[in-house]
């Protein structure tokens, strides 16, 4: 009796979180799978197997729209992490209490606190053409003329990017410096290693599975970005998610399916590369 | 043990903050995303029943439930959505409300759904009132007769109680009972443009290179770049709102050749959206909403809403039923239009600056100035009120495009849902992405 129990006790217990997984995760993707198969027109779907709308999801358009998406994920990936980085190792290394090292993180989170609309409300007085930016640079005589490129630009949709996501970049790689051992570097420093090595050689390598948690983040968060785009971009920037969100607006379910499924395997391939490139197991 | 408690509290930390960016995604409860539970009717009787409305956020407003309530005794509950939203669940929920607020240039999609019965309008008291050109599609021989797209006369009638097809010749089966309406056009900054803008064409005058916007609705935004291309000469259509695939190619081409050369600040989706580029400059001409117009000279801001020379884009909303009402619910319902066209709730949206589907009971509950002012185009006689207590227009001042006949009498197109519709939406995503 106990011996059955006991080999049935693991499966007992992961019986509920699979089942929570299967309804709300794998059933919902089953879904979208076969309905980015059906026929639509501009009301219904009908049940049916077509292909149409995977050939007009590959097209140039799509095409070009995923090249700016990876644009927006390199930039926002290599900022987060040159800025992330730093910050995390500061709070790890150099802020002596715990206390503080929870209330620094804490004023991290800060950025997510807002909603979207105050975030595209308080960016037009910093950033607009006669935001404070502009005005310091008119007054100080940088510039002669206000910079246009500050807002509804690439480089906005960039900055709102960094500025939202950066915390789960500093989380991971937070978490993971955390965890090395003190004592190895005070024995790297026995040993006669500068800083740069240490740096190098010990910490760097240990927190390697933090980057790559928080690349894997920061890829997911960016690939079905959205909101940030068009608020930032000003509606004239593209990325897959608002792809996807112009379709389903416009009713065109399953071609909006087929591109999301597209859409899971293209993000699926990145991280699949990334685990591939960076042992994460260790962390878990 | 100091280490282990260390990293205790940054895992605990970290699965807080999983859980609190978890839960943000979660929508409350009566939310659009998370719509709140129908209501249940115990006994026979109006006073029980809720009526549950959707519509668009500039229909559903707290006052007129109030007054509704109030009025007819029986409750409301009112969902504001975007104007997408708003289709997406008239379309696929049905069982989400029983009276649909919304446009007409949705019914060439909401309708062939059945999702909505058809309104008898031997039960609407009023409807002789209501302007000539959604009953009929005459008005007074003014140019809105000739008006191309979705215009609200063509999709008004049903061909029998249980059709799911537009009707030409009026009937008895209306689909939609009109509830506010209006002529839209650019709206500019006189301050920051120094000039009369008296042409669509304006909007892609390169004087404005990089401080203009357009909506980024496609089946909106379209009809908009059609003004403007028409009105420039560099393209005609046998139809605006019905455009062929090659028309809708060459006007997307225009589009991205202008969108290339820097000529848009912003596209904008939202009304909030195009209120904040307007009031703060970082746009002086652009498409506009009339509410939005007035939202921004609310904040003291000079915003003109310029009567052009080629005519205005029209929209309309109206309320639907949903063919789930029956019974009491459904005497309720029609009680309800019935309230909606004796005159109150006109004289409400007129203050606005909407215009009311029966003008003339609008009338009775509005002073002579307001009338005159709001309607017949005529200087205000004293400080226009709005009924939220802000000024709208000081007195002596007369409202921009004249008086309501010419103003709807002007308008040449409407909002509309062309049969290339997914062709549209394809080449618009391309404009977006080029």
């Amino acid at each position: 009796m106990s011996e059955t129990w006991k080999t049935l006790k693991p499966y007992a217990l992961i019986t509920p979180q699979t089942l929570v997984f299967l309804m709300f995760l794998v059933f919902p993707i089953l879904m979208i799978g076969v309905v980015s198969f059906w026929e639509f027109n501009g009301y219904s779907m009908t049940p049916a197997f077509t292909l149409d709308n995977y050939r007009g999801v590959l097209t140039a358009v799509t095409f070009n729209t995923y090249l700016n998406t990876f644009k927006f994920l390199g930039l926002t990936w290599l900022a987060t992490l040159l800025i992330g980085y730093p910050v995390a190792y500061f709070l790890s290394f150099h802020v002596p209490k715990l206390e503080w090292q929870i209330l620094l993180f804490l004023v991290c989170t800060i950025p997510f606190w807002t909603s979207n609309i105050i975030r595209m409300i308080s960016w037009v007085p910093l950033l607009g053409r006669g935001g404070l930016v502009n005005q310091m640079l008119l007054g100080t005589g940088v510039i002669q003329q206000p910079l246009e490129f500050l807002l509804y630009s690439d480089f906005a949709v960039v900055l709102g990017m960094v500025h939202l996501y950066i915390i789960f970049m500093i989380a991971p790689i937070f978490n993971s410096l955390m965890r090395i051992d003190r004592s190895l570097i005070t024995a790297a420093e026995d040993l006669g290693a500068s800083g740069f090595q240490i740096f190098k050689e010990v910490i760097l390598p240990l927190s390697a599975p933090g980057i790559a948690i928080g690349s894997i983040f920061i890829v997911t968060l960016i690939m079905g970005e959205f909101v940030t785009v068009r608020l930032m971009g000003g509606g004239q920037s593209a990325s897959v998610g608002k792809l996807i969100q112009t379709q389903i607006g416009s009713l065109q379910y399953p071609l909006a399916a087929a591109n999301a499924i597209v859409l899971l395997a293209v993000t699926m391939l990145i991280i699949v590369s990334i685990l591939r490139v960076l042992d994460i197991r260790k962390e878990l | 043990m100091a280490k282990f408690s260390r990293r205790h509290i940054i895992r605990t930390g970290l699965a807080a903050g999983a859980f609190l960016t978890a839960t943000r995604c979660a929508a409350p409860s009566g939310t659009p995303n998370n719509p709140a539970p129908g209501p249940q009717v115990n006994t026979n009787q109006t006073k029980d029943v809720t009526l549950r409305l959707i519509g668009t956020g500039v229909s559903q407003i707290n006052d007129i439930r109030d007054k509704a309530q109030e009025d007819l005794g029986f409750k409301f509950d009112m969902r504001a959505l975007s104007t997408e939203e708003n289709n997406q669940i008239a379309i696929t929920q049905p069982g989400q409300y029983d009276i649909f607020d919304g446009e007409y240039f949705s019914l060439p999609l909401v309708v062939p759904s059945g999702n909505l019965q058809p309104i008898d309008t031997k039960r609407i008291t009023n409807y002789d009132q209501i302007v000539s050109f959604f009953r009929t599609g005459e008005f007074k021989g003014m140019p809105v007769e000739e008006s191309q797209g979705t215009a609200p006369f063509r999709v008004q009638y049903l061909t029998g109680p249980d059709s799911k097809e537009f009707s030409t010749t009026p009937t008895d089966y209306a689909t939609l009972i009109p509830f506010q309406y209006n002529a839209d056009t650019l709206g500019y900054r006189p301050d920051l443009v120094g000039r009369t803008i008296e042409s669509w064409g304006e909007l892609f005058n390169s004087e404005f290179r990089g401080k203009t916007s357009i909506l980024d609705i496609p089946q909106i935004g379209i009809m908009d770049a059609a003004m403007v291309a028409e009105a420039l000469g560099l393209m005609t259509f046998a139809d605006k709102g019905n455009m062929t695939r090659a028309e809708i190619d060459q006007i997307i081409e225009i589009l991205k050749e202008q969108k290339r050369s820097g000529q848009f600040r912003a596209f904008w989706k939202t009304f909030d959206e195009s209120v904040n580029l307007m009031n703060s400059g970082e746009v002086v001409l652009q498409s506009m909403w009339s509410p939005a117009v007035t939202a921004v000279q609310s904040q003291g801001t000079e915003c003109i809403y310029a009567p052009l020379k080629e005519g205005y884009r029209g929209w309309g909303g109206g309320i639907g039923l949903s063919k789930n009402l029956q019974g009491v619910q459904l005497d309720a319902a029609y009680e309800y239009i019935n309230w909606m066209l004796d005159g109150w709730v006109g004289a409400f949206l007129g203050r606005q600056g909407y215009y009311s589907a029966a003008p003339e009971t609008a009338r009775k509950f509005m002073s002579a100035a307001e009338w005159d002012f709001w309607y017949e185009g005529k200087p205000a006689a004293e400080d226009m009120v709005d009924p939220f207590g802000k000024t709208l227009a000081k007195a002596g001042v007369t409202r921009d495009g004249g008086s309501f006949d010419e103003r709807f009498g002007n308008i040449v197109c409407w909002n509309s849902t062309m049969e290339e519709n997914t062709y549209l939406v394809q080449k618009w995503n391309e404009f977006i992405a080029s």
